[in-house]
């Protein structure tokens, strides 16, 4: 029998991480994702590994992006504000094609913002973040269990795929304890490093690891390149929870935390005889565009729920059947804004 | 009949794309050189920046890592963290690591990580057509400063050899210059020695080279070789600003703090 535990969000990404091969982590303190940091810092030296706090977020993901060249297994965490100063590193990451971790433990913005949870990093996250047209994989965790698995899951996914990948989560799901079952790292089968750099050695090729390209038609051949991937992503990555959603006249759309309580409005409209079902896109890129396609050929009604102002709903609105209409009920984030079950149910009631 | 001078196998043989009187060739040369010396290509992964020094793997026969502007030293963190048993080194201007890079370079030298800068001090950012960098003289007309550089608005050079080398994590810290054949032959000698600290585990080490820039500044290679003999080494003297190999720690170093897996430091950067 596996063990089972009791442990925080924050503390299961660390966990996992270190499940997952991860023995280089470089980050910088800030609320609410400092337990990841913390846990690491204790951990990774009994295991030879290297913990640096950076002087900036800006020095951790170059720290990240150098430690990924040589092809281990490394890892950054921070939360918005800090991610917006990871921008920078995260498009070369992506350009140079090189894997990587970065959790964000997002809070509400814009500029200073506050600590409460929040999902309006959805567009910074899934639309590039910073420069270029690129895109990275976003995972979008909604407990505890999913805090790990998805984890781990970024690892794999990063190297497959040679990119960075980020798994998005909010104060909520990263403060919480809940139970979780530890699960071994994965058998998955791993495409070679064949790229990373090593120091070149009589008879091997001069590994270079860069995002320059100003050679006549070479950055166009590589951004057809990095497109190609994402396609194959969009193709082979999506996933997502449909819960109740069968049967459902009225289908919400929502992720993570929010996700959470839209599952507590849904059985109180079960309760009250109302056909309601969730869909949760677990992987915002690449985006569960088929099932959101294969949902609304059946039910024509889809209620899209964030805690922001409306993000990810225009994501939805270009996935969802012609006849199908999306409604949309959101709060920006910031204390005392995360919405209770009654209120989300109000509006079940409103559109169904 | 034995040959006497030849290129440095660390080094690849194409033409460099720098401009006429331009030093970069000559540094990277030396470079070159020292690594040969050595033995240490083979291990060697570079640390590109971002400025005319971007092409770094276009001339060194070693694997490359190329970092966002002025992030080389973080890279290099990353790297040399992963890979222990690496030889890195960065290859950085001066808007790139006096400018930019700030935050990166005095950390990375601070932490002690055990890599080796080399810092190319030309007064300008040459690659983006010859504008103000922070090392800019003061009265210095750029593109940027078109009435001179004013201490006022501007502030003063920074000398960035002797700031470094008040951290406790650097080992060594010299600036050279390569505008006369004593003056290079020091660099080379110096250039060793930063290498010698990396090769020993010893920590930090820091070159700041002068070199010229005859494009930007708009003189000739010649004159642009004077400048470096007259204004620049007056205004950035030429020297070893630490060496601790050299050097008697005032206080008796506190015990090292005691963890899992700890790095072996050298003893020096326990003083503060």
């Amino acid at each position: 029998m596996s063990q089972r535990l009791f442990v925080k969000g924050n503390e299961a990404v660390a966990m996992a991480a270190i499940e997952a091969g991860c023995r280089y982590y470089f980050g910088y303190p800030i609320t609410p994702q400092s337990d990841i940091p913390e846990y690491l810092s204790r951990e990774l030296p009994k295991l030879n590994g290297e913990f640096i706090q950076a002087e900036s977020e800006v020095g951790a993901i170059n720290m990240l992006l150098g430690a990924s060249a040589t092809g281990v297994r490394a890892m950054t965490s921070s939360s918005s504000p800090g991610i917006s100063l990871k921008q920078e590193g995260i498009s070369y990451m992506a350009g140079s094609e090189l894997p990587g971790v970065i959790v964000n433990i997002s809070r509400s913005g814009p500029g200073l913002g506050g600590i409460d949870a929040s999902q309006a990093d959805y567009w910074q996250s899934v639309k590039g973040g910073g420069h270029g047209g690129y895109h990275i994989v976003v995972l979008a965790p909604a407990s505890v269990q999913e805090m790990y698995d998805l984890t781990m899951l970024a690892f794999d996914l990063a190297d497959i795929y040679r990119t960075p990948v980020m798994v998005l989560a909010d104060s909520v799901v990263g403060q919480m304890k809940e139970a979780l079952v530890p699960n071994p790292r994965p058998v998955t089968i791993l495409p070679e490093k064949a790229w990373r750099v090593r120091g070149r050695r009589e008879g091997t090729e001069q590994m270079i690891v860069k995002s320059l390209f100003l050679g006549d038609g070479e950055l166009e051949a590589h951004n057809w390149k990095l497109h190609g991937k994402y396609d194959v992503m969009k193709e082979n990555e999506c996933r997502q929870e449909l819960f109740m959603a069968d049967d459902a006249q009225l289908v919400i759309a929502a992720f993570g935390s929010v996700a959470r309580i839209a599952k507590t409005a849904i059985l109180m409209a079960r309760d009250a005889g109302m056909k309601v079902g969730l869909l949760r896109p677990i992987t915002l890129f690449p985006f569960p565009t088929k099932a959101f396609q294969e949902v609304t050929l059946r039910c024509k009604k889809i209620l899209d729920i964030e805690l922001n102002n409306g993000q990810m709903v225009d994501d939805v609105r270009l996935s969802v059947a012609r006849d199908a209409e999306v409604y949309f009920y959101g709060r920006p984030p910031g204390a005392g804004s995360l919405p209770v079950p009654e209120e989300l149910f109000e509006q079940i009631k409103k559109h169904y | 009949m034995p040959q006497v001078f030849k290129r440095p196998v660390s080094l690849k043989d194409v033409p460099t794309h720098f401009c006429p009187g331009c030093q970069h060739g000559t540094i990277h040369r030396l470079v070159a050189e020292a690594m040969d010396e050595f033995g240490v290509r083979e291990r060697t992964i570079g640390v590109a920046s971002v400025g005319c020094s971007v092409f770094l793997y276009g001339y060194f026969d070693v694997d490359v890592v190329e970092a966002p502007h002025g992030r080389a030293p973080a890279v290099a963190t990353g790297v040399k963290r992963a890979r222990p048993d690496s030889f890195v080194f960065t290859y950085q201007g001066d808007g790139d690591l006096a400018a930019i890079g700030t935050a990166e370079i005095i950390h990375a030298a601070n932490r002690g990580e055990d890599i080796t800068v080399i810092f190319v001090n030309n007064t300008t950012y040459g690659m983006t057509g010859g504008q103000m960098a922070p090392t800019t003289m003061v009265g210095q007309k750029t593109s940027t400063s078109p009435y001179g550089r004013d201490r006022a608005k501007d502030g003063s050079p920074i000398r960035m050899a002797e700031l470094l080398a008040q951290l406790g994590g650097v080992a060594f810290s010299a600036r050279v210059a390569v505008n006369t054949p004593k003056n290079l032959m020091d660099a080379k000698k110096q250039i060793m020695n930063a290498f010698r600290y990396q090769v020993e585990g010893k920590g930090f080490s820091f070159i700041e080279a002068l070199s010229t820039c005859p494009t930007a500044w708009g003189v000739t290679p010649i004159q642009a070789n004077e400048r470096i003999g007259g204004e620049l080494i007056e205004y950035f003297p030429l020297g070893v600003y630490k060496d601790t190999a050299q050097w008697k720690p005032r206080i008796a170093p506190p015990a090292p703090v005691e963890q899992p897996g700890a790095r072996a430091f050298p003893e020096f950067m326990n003083e503060i």
